[in-house]
C-alpha cells in the first residue's frame, strides 16, 4: 500500500489491456505518460527553484528578497516567466538560424534526460540501466555541445570567446569528475544507480568523503556556477555565450542551469548520501521520494552557499586547479581505495568503513602538507627583492637640463 | 514489419543521410554538426545491437570529446574574410565513382558469404556484459595486453599532440 | 526480421560515404571527419559480427574498445598537426600543403 505510483501504473495497464490494446502498446503508452509526468514535475519544480534562489541569495546578502507578489514573494517567478514570454524574440543578423534556435533546447533537454536514471524509491525508477553512471557523464557531455552551438551561432565575438572558455572549463573538469565517480562504482561493484543505492549500508559519504567533495566541486565547475562562473562573468564579458539570447530562449538557459544544479544535488544524494534510504522506506516506498528530495535540497543549499561566499576564479587558476590539483588527487584516491578495498576483502562493514575513512583523512592531511610546502616556496619566490627602477636626484637634474 | 525493423530502418536512414550531409555541406561547422547527428545515429545502432555500454561510450567519447575537439579546430583554423570556395577538389567525380564501386563490391562479396543472413541469436543468460567486458580487459589470459598497449598509445598521443601544438615563444 | 545483412550493408555504406569524404574534400578537418565516419563503420561492423555470430564470447567487444582508443588518439594528434600547420602556412586546405611534392 505504500507505493501509489506503481499501483496507478498497474491499474492503467489493466485498464488498457481490458480495452483490447496489445501489451507492448500499453507499456509504451505508460512509459510516455511517465515521461510527461516526470518532465512536468521537474519543470514546475524549476519555477520553485527560481524563487528559492532569489530568497536565499537575499538572505545571504542580508536583505529580504522578493516579498511583494504574494506571501513571501511566491508569485514572483510567475511574473518573471510572463516577462520573459512577452519579450521580443530576436535572432541576430548573420546568425545561423537553426542552430541558434536549437541550442537552448540542448541545454534543457540533456538536464531532463539525466533524471531518467535517478532512483526515487526501491520500486520507482525511470530506466534501470546498468551503465547509468556513464549515461550521466554522456548527457553532461552533450550539454557542453549546446553551449558551443549557442556561442558560435550568435555571430558575436564575445559569445564565441565565452563559449570557448566555458567548454575548456567543462572538459577540464570532466576528468576529475569521472575519476571521482568511479569510486562509488568501485565500492558498489556496479554502474547502475539502483545498485549503488542498494549497496550503501553505511552511506558512501562516510566511506569516501573525499570522493564526495571532489565530485561536488567538479560538478559545480561543470555547472558553470560561481566560483567557476568565468563564462557568465557579468562584469567581464557580459553574460558570455548567451549574450545574444532574449526572452524565453534565455529563460531556457537560465532554467536549465538551475535544474542542472538540482540534478547534481540529487546525484550527490544518490551516490554518496544513500539516495532514497531512510527509516521505514521498505514498508512505505513512497517515503523514498521524500528522503531523496530532502537530501537533494540540502546539497542544493550547500551549492548556493558556496556560490555566494567565494570570489570568482580566473580562467588560468581554474584550469590549473583542475589539472594540477584535482586530477592527481582523484587518481591517488582511486588507487588507494582500490588497494584497500581488495586488502579488506572479508572485513566487517564497521572495520571497512573506519579504515576507508582513515585513509581519506590521511590523504587530506598529506595533501594539505604538500600544499603548505608549495605555498611556502611560492611565497618565498614572490617575496624576494627585485630591482625597481628609480631615478636619483642627479638624473632628474640632467633630464631638465640643469648643471 | 516488426518494430525492430522499423526502428533500424529509421536509424539507418537518418545516419546515412547525416553522413552524406557531412561530406557535402559547404560550411565546415555545418559539417561538424551533421557529423554529431551521424554519431548519435551510430550510438542508437549500438543500442539496437544490445550493447548499451557502447552506446554511452560512443556518446561520451565521440560526441562529448572528439566532436568538440573538431569544432575547436575548425574555429581556430578558419581564414577570416574569405570565401571558402567549393569544398571538393578537382577529382571528386573519381572519388564518387570509386565509392560506389567499393560499396557494390563489398555488398556483392558479402552476399556470397554463407553467413550473410544469420538471424539474431539470443544473448547468453545471466551474463552481465559490462562486467564480463571489464573482467576480460584486465585478466591475464584475456585481453590485458592489448588494453595496456592501448593505454600506452593514448599516452603517446597525449604527449605527442601537446608537443606538436606547442607554441615556441 | 533483422538479419546480419542489414547491419553489414549499413556499415559498408557508411564506410564508403566516409571514403568519399576523405578522397574528395579539400579541407583537412573535413578529411578527418571522413576518417571518423569510416572508423564508426568499422565499430558497427565489429559489434554486428559479435552480436550475430559469437554473442557468448567477449572478444568482439574488446576489439571495439581498442578501435575507440585508436580513433581518439588519431583525432588528437591529427588536430594538433592541423593547428600547427595552420600557424606556419595559414592554410589547412590539403592541396595547398604541398612543400614535399615533386
Amino acid at each position: 500500500m505504500g507505493d501509489p505510483i506503481n499501483l496507478i501504473g498497474d491499474w492503467l495497464r489493466n485498464l488498457m489491456t481490458g480495452w483490447g490494446l496489445p501489451e507492448n502498446l500499453a507499456t509504451f503508452i505508460l512509459t510516455v505518460m511517465g515521461v510527461v509526468v516526470m518532465a512536468s514535475f521537474l519543470l514546475i519544480l524549476d519555477i520553485a527553484l527560481v524563487w528559492l534562489e532569489r530568497k536565499v541569495v537575499a538572505r545571504f546578502q542580508d536583505r529580504i528578497g522578493p516579498n511583494r507578489l504574494g506571501p513571501f514573494g511566491i508569485i514572483q517567478p510567475f511574473a518573471d516567466i510572463i516577462k520573459l514570454l512577452i519579450k521580443e524574440d530576436i535572432t541576430p543578423q548573420g546568425a545561423d538560424r537553426i542552430i541558434y534556435n536549437i541550442a537552448p533546447l540542448f541545454a534543457l533537454a540533456t538536464v531532463l534526460m539525466m533524471w531518467a536514471v535517478i532512483p526515487f524509491a526501491p520500486t520507482i525508477l525511470g530506466a534501470d540501466v546498468n551503465v547509468a553512471v556513464l549515461y550521466i557523464v554522456a548527457t553532461g557531455a552533450v550539454g557542453t555541445l549546446g553551449v558551443i552551438m549557442a556561442g558560435w551561432a550568435s555571430n558575436n565575438k564575445y559569445a564565441l570567446l565565452g563559449a570557448f572558455r566555458t567548454v575548456a572549463q567543462m572538459v577540464s573538469y570532466e576528468v576529475p569528475m569521472v575519476i571521482a565517480l568511479l569510486i562509488p562504482v568501485l565500492l558498489a561493484r556496479s554502474m547502475g544507480l539502483q545498485a549503488i543505492v542498494d549497496a550503501q549500508q553505511p552511506w558512501f559519504i562516510l566511506v569516501a568523503p573525499l570522493a564526495a567533495a571532489i565530485f561536488l566541486v567538479t560538478s559545480i565547475a561543470e555547472l558553470g556556477r560561481a566560483p567557476f562562473d568565468i563564462n557568465e562573468a557579468e562584469s567581464e564579458i557580459v553574460a558570455g555565450f548567451h549574450i545574444e539570447y532574449t526572452g524565453m530562449k534565455f529563460g531556457l538557459f537560465y532554467a536549465g542551469e538551475l535544474l542542472h544544479a538540482l540534478t547534481v544535488s540529487a546525484l550527490v544524494a544518490t551516490l554518496f548520501l544513500g539516495g532514497w534510504r531512510g527509516p521505514f522506506v521498505d514498508q512505505v516506498p513512497i517515503l523514498g521520494v521524500f528522503y531523496l528530495f530532502v537530501k537533494a535540497f540540502l546539497i542544493y543549499y550547500v551549492i548556493m552557499w558556496i556560490r555566494y561566499s567565494f570570489p570568482r576564479l580566473r580562467i588560468d587558476q581554474m584550469l590549473g586547479f583542475s589539472w594540477k590539483f584535482l586530477t592527481p588527487l582523484a587518481l591517488v584516491l582511486l588507487i588507494l581505495t582500490a588497494i584497500l578495498d581488495k586488502a579488506m576483502e572479508g572485513a566487517t562493514p564497521l572495520v571497512y568503513t573506519l579504515v576507508m575513512l582513515g585513509m581519506n583523512i590521511l590523504l587530506v592531511w598529506a595533501t594539505v602538507q604538500v600544499l603548505r610546502t608549495y605555498a611556502r616556496v611560492e611565497r618565498r619566490r614572490v617575496a624576494e627583492r627585485r630591482p625597481v627602477a628609480t631615478a636619483t636626484e642627479a638624473d632628474f637634474k640632467e633630464l631638465i637640463g640643469q648643471e | 514489419m516488426s518494430v525492430y525493423q522499423i526502428v533500424f530502418l529509421i536509424t539507418a536512414v537518418v545516419t546515412l543521410g547525416a553522413a552524406v550531409m557531412v561530406v557535402s555541406a559547404r560550411s565546415l561547422v555545418h559539417s561538424a554538426l551533421w557529423l554529431i547527428l551521424a554519431l548519435f545515429g551510430v550510438a542508437v545502432t549500438f543500442a539496437l545491437l544490445s550493447a548499451p555500454f557502447f552506446t554511452v561510450v560512443q556518446v561520451v567519447i565521440y560526441i562529448g570529446a572528439i566532436s568538440i575537439l573538431m569544432i575547436f579546430a575548425i574555429m581556430l583554423t578558419r581564414r577570416v574574410m574569405q570565401d571558402t570556395g567549393p569544398g571538393v577538389n578537382q577529382g571528386w567525380w573519381m572519388a564518387l565513382l570509386l565509392s560506389f564501386l567499393l560499396f557494390g563490391g563489398l555488398a556483392w562479396m558479402l552476399s556470397t558469404w554463407e553467413g550473410f543472413g544469420t538471424a539474431l541469436p539470443a544473448l547468453p543468460e545471466g551474463v552481465d556484459q559490462v562486467k564480463a567486458l571489464g573482467v576480460a580487459l584486465v585478466s591475464p589470459n584475456a585481453y590485458v595486453l592489448p588494453f595496456e598497449v592501448a593505454s600506452v598509445l593514448l599516452l603517446a598521443a597525449l604527449i605527442g599532440s601537446i608537443v606538436v601544438a606547442w607554441e615556441k615563444k | 526480421m533483422v538479419t546480419l545483412s542489414y547491419y553489414l550493408i549499413f556499415a559498408a555504406a557508411l564506410f564508403c560515404i566516409g571514403m568519399y569524404g576523405v578522397l574528395a574534400r579539400k579541407n583537412a578537418v573535413a578529411i578527418l571527419m571522413g576518417i571518423e565516419l569510416m572508423l564508426n563503420a568499422v565499430i558497427v561492423n565489429v559489434l554486428a559480427f559479435w552480436r550475430f555470430r559469437t554473442p557468448d564470447q567477449i572478444a568482439g567487444q574488446a576489439f571495439a574498445v581498442m578501435v575507440y582508443a585508436v580513433a581518439a588518439a588519431e583525432v588528437a594528434v591529427g588536430l594538433a598537426l592541423f593547428i600547427s600547420i595552420y600557424r606556419r602556412r595559414n592554410t589547412v586546405a590539403a592541396d595547398e600543403i604541398d612543400l614535399l611534392k615533386w
